[in-house]
């Protein structure tokens, strides 16, 4: 039986969260910057106890055609993560890897979905990473699925994942983008049972 | 001039002509809308899974083809909706990404489906049309006065059941 539940989210709990949000994401940004030779900056993270319903508009509109990469987690913590990125940071992220001029904007060829799993391939594994160094919990990912479609459509995955177990959703969400062209989030959903593991891991006491 | 009625995920809506009810961007989810040509009664209800009586958390009947479904046929008669004059079209139910099928969430969409036509079969209304699986996310509009179900997609032509 797990003992963490969503009504009794408290400050240090969000604390704690917002503390794995900041080194996951901070290393996943920092790999992204190196892997495409430019500044990438990170916002601090948000954690958000959301209902299921508000997850679908946590970002914005919910016709709003994104990019997701979605990756499941395994062994330790289970749950799901996210990269969530507009079409325009999509295609400049794709040009910028592949070596194609910066405002091409042709439809997404299969080298350029390749190239964004690899990418996802890589975030994920410098932000899991990051967090199995500091919790000793064992993080593995699945492969990265991607899709380009409306971001309600996208975000009812998860949604419908958190709706197994009850009406709300923790979301462990950071922004990362350059001053012009790049903007999108990294999202760490882990299972409610995960928490259990991930808060116990750092010393606190449920 | 009617309203435009949203509703929301795991979120039921009835409207009259000539409202429109509509949901934005279904994935996995369905939509399933019923009208009463007559009365030109219509309403959307928005699941997410596919039985309550498989979930502790079930309180919000909404979420849930089976309590979703006959939900809304109360709430449609309320409003003085024939119950045996309802008809149904569906959307919805993709897959979204390209998951294992085999797990549980993989097969969601699909599952949600399945249920929905049982539950419709069960309380004797017919399915006019349906435009269900596959790989992509659906905004929705049902049009009050025509009983019209509009499906808009991303890159595809807008179609109406």
């Amino acid at each position: 039986m797990t003992k963490f539940n969503f009504e009794q989210v408290n400050d240090l709990y969000i604390d704690v969260l917002k503390e794995i949000g900041n080194i996951g994401a901070g290393n996943a940004t920092t790999s992204l910057a190196k892997m495409l030779g430019i500044k990438i900056n990170m916002s601090v993270p948000n954690v958000q106890l959301l209902s299921i319903q508000e997850l679908t508009t946590a970002l914005g509109n919910e016709e709003d055609t994104i990019v997701g990469i979605f990756l499941e987690l395994e062994k330790d913590v289970n749950g799901s993560m996210m990269f969530l990125l507009d079409l325009k940071s999509a295609h400049y992220l794709a040009n910028h890897l592949q070596g194609k001029p910066i405002d091409n904007e042709a439809d997404f060829d299969d080298m350029d979905i390749s190239a964004m799993k690899e990418i996802g391939n890589i975030i994920a594994g410098s932000y899991l990473s990051a967090i199995s160094t500091m919790t000793q919990l064992v993080i593995t990912s699945s492969i990265p699925y991607l899709t380009i479609d409306m971001a309600a459509a996208i975000l009812s995955v998860p949604a419908i994942q958190f709706g197994q177990v009850g009406d709300n959703a923790l979301l462990i969400e950071t922004t990362f983008g350059n001053d012009t062209t790049l903007s999108g989030y990294f999202i760490l959903l882990p299972g409610l049972d995960s928490y259990d593991k991930i808060l116990t891991s750092l010393g606190i006491e449920l | 001039m009617g309203q435009i009625i949203k509703v929301g995920m795991a979120d039921f809506k009835v409207g009259r002509g000539p409202d429109i009810v509509t949901t934005l961007g279904l994935g996995s989810c369905v939509g399933i809308a019923l009208y009463d040509p007559v009365t030109k009664i219509g309403g959307l209800v928005h699941i997410m899974l596919p039985d309550s009586t498989k979930i502790r958390h079930n309180s919000n009947k909404a979420k849930f083809a089976d309590t979703g479904i006959h939900q809304l046929i109360d709430e449609m008669k309320k409003l003085g909706a024939g119950e045996s004059r309802l008809v149904a079209k569906l959307a919805g139910g993709a897959q979204m990404f390209e998951f294992n099928v085999t797990n549980e969430i993989g097969n969601i969409g699909q599952r949600n489906v399945v249920a929905s036509k049982e539950i419709l079969g069960k309380c004797n209304i017919r399915i006019l049309a349906e435009d269900t699986g596959l790989n992509y996310g659906r905004t929705v509009e049902l049009y009050c006065d025509t009983g019209d179900f509009l499906i808009k997609s991303v890159g595809k032509p807008i179609k109406t059941l």
